[in-house]
């Protein structure tokens, strides 16, 4: 069931458009992550859901009442979702005052009401600090106080702007946590916007992808982080090795392309003649000394430019005529004696290999 | 610098051996002035209010333009009130000339447009984003002003000392439209006008010392109660 929908969904501040056409729809009870760039637009689109502005052209649609038009309610309606901000704000008031806030303006003050902010201050970890001003809060606490407060009132659907941006990978956790867990007790519909494809894997069902207001890729997070619609979302989920090259011939679903000199394998469909960009994951590139490596059809010879170790993992730029990014263990790079300046071979099946049209401009 | 000194001794000998008419002339300079910053702010907080959160054409004007009476001069004001409260006056038949309410009518006047600007200042310096809290936690228009007001107090609160400050040093409206009559309009700046008149130096810094502690005593106590809540 279609629970929030907007239609053609239009932005613009003067002669800059914000949002273009937005068509999203968020079925009842899942989580929908709107991923994308700083400045693509997902502020926006979450405060026009909210009524906290009005936009230039289309139409939201709440729980299959259109909320937009001019005879509806703003107040009743926002008393049915809830709001986190990028940056934390509390009220100069105490923890508990802050948490019962959407309480005390729809009139709730009674027992039931004390006992539920109590209960909530205990979820997020800050039972005892109900009357401490909530300013000496980190950041991190703020924004837990801040999910209590929107969800404080039950409401039918949690709007999350960029929830965890600048907080420590702990609170990270712990807030994706609470999330998840209001999703799944309550089946709260909660829709967070995100420019870590990462969280957006790890907490929502589907993603929307955001670019320059408009609403590009929509489906579940492995089709985006693995078949990402074009060269600028790949870019954007994190893909490394985009490379330009053209096709120059294609037989029965292998085609064979030219990037900068070296021949490249790859499945698809394109015709010979079409520029394409392709890109390869770098932990689908197997390194090894010796040139027969396997089964796969792409074996390049090069050159190590560059290893540099994060954690258990080291990232080795190789340049095959382009440069090549692979990604090897820390200790298998140590066991194989990798240096820069060396020669080895960089070998990936064609499977491996995405191909995408070349984007024109 | 001897008659510092003096004076000094004196104004702590006037407070201690609780001196009648000091006490009188203290008492009333601070009823004055409170009535004025009381009323005043009845009719300030809310027109600040309206101002900031109200877009109109000329804002920007307006805004100026109240700070520019920031600096409006005493005895101009006292004039200004002096022509309608005189006998020949529009409102002369209220016969409100040198009575005490004529002396809050002039502070009033005389402190509105410190209160208005401050008061949008204040609202001013408040993050947008409390607005929207506010509004996202369900509050009505009318509640996300209360919350804003509210995270603004302490600078709602500097503008009210400030005020009150301005209304009970000022010397021109009080003696203008108060005459300084003895027991029943003279306050602590037209009492501190004549005895410099009549060459009693000391006791004018004597009572100049009181005026500055009322100022301390009205100050601290509004900052404790702004701790307070």
């Amino acid at each position: 069931m279609v629970f929030l929908q907007t239609v053609d969904l239009e932005q613009r501040a003067g002669a800059a458009v914000l949002l273009n056409r937005v068509n999203l729809s968020v079925e009842k009870g899942e989580i929908f992550a709107v991923i994308g760039p700083t400045g693509a637009g997902k502020t926006t689109l979450l405060r026009l859901i909210n009524l906290l502005e009005r936009p230039s052209a289309g139409d939201v649609y709440f729980d299959g009442e259109k909320i937009t038009g001019p005879s509806c309610n703003a107040i009743q309606v926002r008393r049915r979702m809830a709001m986190v901000f990028q940056k934390p704000a509390v009220f100069n008031s105490t923890v508990y005052e802050n948490v019962a806030y959407p309480l005390k303006v729809r009139g709730c003050h009674g027992k039931t009401a004390r006992s539920r902010v109590y209960d909530l201050l205990d979820t997020i970890g800050l039972g005892g600090y109900a009357k401490r001003k909530a300013k000496t809060l980190s950041g991190g606490e703020a924004q837990r106080v801040a999910l209590a407060r929107a969800v404080v009132t039950q409401p039918d659907l949690l709007l999350l702007d960029e929830p965890t941006a600048n907080l420590d990978p702990g609170t990270v956790k712990m807030i994706e946590g609470l999330v998840m867990q209001f999703n799944r007790e309550r089946g709260l519909t909660v829709i967070m916007s995100t420019h870590d494809m990462q969280q957006a894997q790890r907490v929502a069902g589907r993603v929307g992808v955001l670019m320059n207001g408009q609403l590009v890729q929509v489906g579940r997070p492995g089709d985006i982080f693995y078949s990402p619609g074009n060269a600028r979302i790949a870019g954007f989920v994190g893909m490394r090795n985009l490379l330009k090259g053209n096709i120059v011939r294609n037989e029965s679903g292998i085609a064979v392309m030219e990037v900068n000199g070296r021949d490249i394998e790859a499945v698809s469909d394109l015709p010979a003649g079409s520029a394409v960009e392709i890109h390869i994951r770098p932990e689908d590139v197997v390194l090894s000394l010796l040139a027969s490596a396997g089964s796969a059809r792409n074996n390049l010879r090069c050159t190590i430019k560059s290893l540099s170790a994060s954690g258990p993992l080291c990232t080795v730029i190789a340049d095959c005529g382009f440069p090549l990014e692979a990604l090897v263990t820390d200790r298998s790079a140590v066991e194989m004696g990798l240096s820069p300046g060396q020669e080895v071979y960089a070998s990936f099946k064609a499977a491996a290999v995405r191909v995408l049209p070349s984007m024109q401009g | 610098m001897q008659e510092l000194w003096q004076a000094l001794v004196q104004a702590v000998n006037l407070i201690v051996s609780l001196d009648p008419e000091v006490i009188e002339i203290s008492l009333r300079s601070l009823y004055i002035s409170a009535a004025a910053i009381l009323i005043a702010a009845v009719f300030c907080i809310p027109i600040g209010g309206l101002i900031h959160f109200h877009d109109f054409r000329g804002k920007r004007v307006a805004i100026n333009v109240i700070q520019t009476f920031y600096s409006l001069p005493t005895v101009v004001v006292g004039l200004f009130v002096y022509l309608f409260i005189s006998r020949s006056g529009p409102l002369g038949g209220l016969e409100l000339l040198f009575t005490p309410a004529a002396i809050i009518i002039g502070q009033v006047i005389l402190i509105m447009p410190v209160l208005i600007g401050m008061t949008i200042g204040a609202l001013s310096g408040v993050d947008k984003a409390i607005r929207d809290t506010a509004l996202s936690s369900g509050a009505s228009a009318t509640q996300a002003m209360r919350a804003i007001l509210f995270e603004a107090k302490f600078a709602v609160v500097g503008a009210l000392i400030l005020g009150f400050g301005r209304a009970i040093s000022e010397v021109g409206a009080a003696l203008m439209l108060g005459g300084n009559i003895r027991g029943y309009t003279r306050v602590l700046t037209t009492a501190i006008s004549l005895e410099t008149q009549r060459g009693d130096l000391v006791l004018s810094l004597a009572l100049g010392i009181i005026l500055i502690g009322i100022a301390m005593v009205v100050s601290v106590i509004m900052n404790i109660l702004l701790q307070r809540y």
